[in-house]
């Protein structure tokens, strides 16, 4: 089979997966864990084989018309660079191993048939959008996992938290989306194609007429799905979806969507100085808020979505500068460790029975219990903080020279001031990274206190998927020096200068963070605080469910917990109020969306309650009162019926003599 | 004999009857009055029969037929006037309402019918 062939089996394989899933689900219960796990499998050994086959060399393109549409053409098309054959690689294997700890971690579930077969329509909705040549084809796909995301958030729809948070995260996505096809449209009609080759062509020349105008309305789009200020407050929210949906859609796939759209446009959104320049500015107050918010959160999987955030910061950064060759470099390795973080996530709610570092602070070895997400997560939290020699260091390091490269004016695609801000936000981060990886690690694996409850072993394939994915995260950055050849062909290695200030900033966070919790910790003893939802035989998702249900209860709040013994409390100082809720970005969106639609809502009530129901109250009344007449006379009493009848013929007999009359005079 | 006398003789019975129905409120006297109209047609019948010379005396025929079925009809009325008296314990008309519309279940302020519930409970009785 030719590359295209195998290339167009890549999407359809899970999409075929999904619906024979739904249709056999309910017959055949044996079928669903193989129908999620194989054709996800598959897919991902084609998509290896389809990267070995590309090589990083030539891109392939290959395009069939179904049926002409108009002045535009849309046509089914592939665009396979290098881009799009490593990127589908990873989608492949995080979708493969979150679909293997599924049916560990949702083993009882009783919406597992459809909680599978969304998983797989969401994989290849992404793989769609990744090898897709054509913008019309990529926002089918981009659009279905923006529905599917919806319906994967709201898993546990019987707790309001995960209602809410779907809710919310559909609406925020799609006030995003508007923008963002009015853009595809305007740069279709600007640039004369739909086709990525097309248009990036168009703009290489100089052919997009209003390359800011369409870079803004499309960023807009960006912002929302790859969770950038100020679209961002869906992703802290989505986390009360189960784990693996967070690891798969809200860490390494979905929210890499709309990074991946503007590598592969980034001609379009270089054109516009003024875009790249917002880009970066984006970038940087998502990079360093999101740090600081993560220092507050006390959920351990709302710590990895504010962290999810700012490394998402980092790649809008990297493409802020110009280079997509980092950025990409960047996905990649942040798609590896960070979904190895949410499932060892998932791993330890199991077993400590809660989601509050602020219980797990309080509990005795926990690590001895699972030691298969001990040592994962620490390879993760590793390669987060980016500590040499984890892939996070190399990936971290490649867009951080790149933001030098353009500040110090040796690159031209982008503003050097874009390159400072990002250089500067990122180094900032790096510090604050590093110190919310700490904190989570010392309060999650180090804590002091009871004993942790047994919640006996953990799935063999939980752990197994752990081990499979610290693989990339250890070692995926050591293939720095092959990658620039499959990308624009820019050399990914670290810089020296960046390299040191980095590792060295990160270092200080660490130690900040660990000197801090060493001065706290001895707090913990003295207020005892934290509940526990103790399930030794139910799965991982039962207990996360209760976890996410009762947090609100136990704390009184869903992000944060009034933990004196916290070392982010101490670090952050009067800022903790404020980080902890996200900076009150959540409380201005309700104050300028929600309020007034709210109140709109209220006027529409008023309207039809008081004004429209009065008309028709009123016309009903009429009747009433004359059928309430009408029936006054049925007073039961013959002789009053038999006078009327009596009056009424002799009307009538008067009536028809006198018309006699009438009628013979004339 | 000149038409006129049995005419308004019998416009006279007719009224009384018809007072006598519409009026009175025991029911042994409304059948009475019915009897009394009825004889007033059956005196007009018998009157244009005669006024008319009719060869096949239809007139006279028609009131032993109305004879005959005002017998009868006095019969029924009799029984069934009988009966609601054993039943009720009364024979007025103006008390026997039980078709009468009850008050509005929608409307509080529809008419207020005392009786009624009190009928109610002699039926049962």
């Amino acid at each position: 089979m030719t590359t295209t062939t195998l290339a167009v089996l890549v999407p359809l394989l899970p999409f075929l997966g999904a619906a024979a899933g739904l249709l056999l689900g309910r017959r055949a219960p044996g079928f669903v864990r193989p129908l999620a796990v194989l054709p996800t499998f598959a897919a991902f050994v084609l998509a290896v084989v389809v990267a070995v086959d590309q090589g990083g060399g030539k891109a392939i393109d290959a395009a069939t018309r179904l049926t002409p549409t108009g002045s535009v053409p849309i046509e089914l098309a592939l665009h396979l660079d290098g881009f799009a054959v490593l990127v589908a690689v990873l989608v492949g294997l995080v979708a493969t191993c979150v679909q293997l700890y599924s049916t560990g971690y949702l083993r009882d579930d009783p919406r597992y048939t459809s909680y599978a077969a969304l998983v797989s329509l969401f994989t290849s909705a992404m793989l769609l959008v990744v090898y897709s040549g054509d913008l019309m084809v990529l926002l089918v796909g981009w659009e279905i996992m923006g529905i599917c995301s919806y319906f994967l958030v709201g898993h546990y729809w019987e707790t309001p938290e995960a209602r809410a948070a779907s809710l919310k995260a559909f609406l925020v996505t799609k006030l995003g989306d508007v923008p963002f096809l009015i853009g595809l449209f305007a740069l279709a009609t600007d640039a004369g194609a739909f086709r990525i080759t097309g248009v990036v062509q168009a703009a290489l020349t100089g052919g997009i007429g209003h390359p800011t105008l369409i870079a803004l309305l499309l960023l807009a789009g960006v912002a929302g799905k790859s969770a950038q200020f100020p679209l961002h407050t869906w992703l802290p929210d989505a986390m009360a979806g189960p784990t693996p949906v967070s690891a798969l859609i809200h860490a390494a796939t979905m929210v890499a969507a709309g990074i991946y759209f503007v590598a592969r446009l980034l001609p379009v959104f270089a054109a516009s100085a003024a875009a790249m320049t917002v880009l970066a500015v984006m970038a940087a107050i998502t990079m360093v808020g999101s740090g600081l918010a993560a220092l507050a959160q006390d959920d351990i999987k709302r710590v990895l979505a504010y962290s999810t955030i700012g490394q998402l910061g980092y790649l809008s950064g990297a493409l802020a500068v110009g280079d997509r060759g980092a950025a990409v470099f960047h996905l990649l390795s942040h798609g590896a460790f960070k979904a190895l973080l949410f499932l060892a996530a998932g791993v330890v709610i199991h077993a400590a029975g809660t989601n509050s570092l602020t219980a797990m602070s309080r509990m005795d070895g926990l690590a001895k219990r699972i030691p298969d997400a001990y040592w994962t997560m620490t390879v993760a939290l590793l390669a987060l903080a980016a500590i040499p020699p984890f892939a996070g260091f190399f990936s971290k390091e490649a867009v951080l020279s790149a933001a030098e490269h353009t500040a110090l004016g040796e690159s031209q695609i982008a503003p050097s001031g874009a390159g400072w801000t990002v250089l500067i936000a990122g180094l900032l981060t790096a510090l604050l990274t590093a110190a919310y990886a700490t904190r989570l690690w010392l309060l999650a694996f180090r804590g002091r206190g009871a004993e942790a409850p047994d919640h006996g072993r953990q799935p063999f394939v939980m752990n197994a998927v752990l081990w499979v994915l610290a693989i990339p995260s250890i070692g995926f950055g050591l293939t720095a020096g092959y990658l620039g050849d499959w990308f624009d062909g820019r050399a990914l290695t670290p810089s020296v200068t960046t390299a040191v200030l980095s590792t060295g900033v990160a270092l200080v966070g660490g130690l900040v963070t660990y000197a801090a919790w060493r001065h706290t910790s001895a707090l913990a003893a003295r207020t005892p605080m934290g509940a526990v939802a103790a399930h030794p035989e139910g799965d991982g998702s039962l207990v996360e469910e209760e976890a996410i249900a009762s947090h609100t209860e136990v704390y009184g709040s869903i992000a944060s917990a009034p933990d004196p013994a916290d070392p982010g409390r101490l670090l952050l100082g009067p800022l903790h109020r404020h980080a902890a809720t996200g900076f009150h970005l959540d409380a201005v969106y309700s104050a300028l969306f929600v309020r007034p639609v709210l109140a709109a809502a209220g006027l529409v009530r008023f309207l039809d309650r008081e004004v429209v129901e009065t008309y028709v109250r009123a016309a009903g009344a009429g009747p009433r009162w004359l059928g309430r007449a009408v029936r006054r006379a049925q007073n039961g009493n013959v002789q009053s019926y038999l006078s009327a009848l009596l009056a009424g013929s002799l009307v009538l007999a008067a009536a028809v003599v006198v018309l006699a009359n009438v009628t013979a005079g004339s | 004999m000149h038409l006129a006398y049995p005419a308004v003789l019998a416009v006279l019975l007719f009224c009384t009857g018809l007072y006598g129905v519409l009026a009175r409120r025991n029911a042994i006297l409304v059948l009475m009055s019915v009897e009394l109209m009825l004889n007033a047609v059956n005196l007009n019948l018998v009157a244009f029969d005669v006024w008319l010379r009719d060869t096949l005396h239809g007139g006279q025929a028609l009131t032993l037929f109305t004879i005959a079925i005002a017998a009868a009809e006095i019969g029924i009325g009799l029984a069934i006037v009988l009966a609601v008296y054993r039943n009720r314990g009364s024979s007025d008309i103006d008390r026997l309402r039980d078709t009468a519309e009850g008050p509005d279940p929608a409307d509080p302020e529809g008419p207020e019918d005392p009786a009624a519930p009190a009928q109610k409970a002699e039926a049962a009785a």
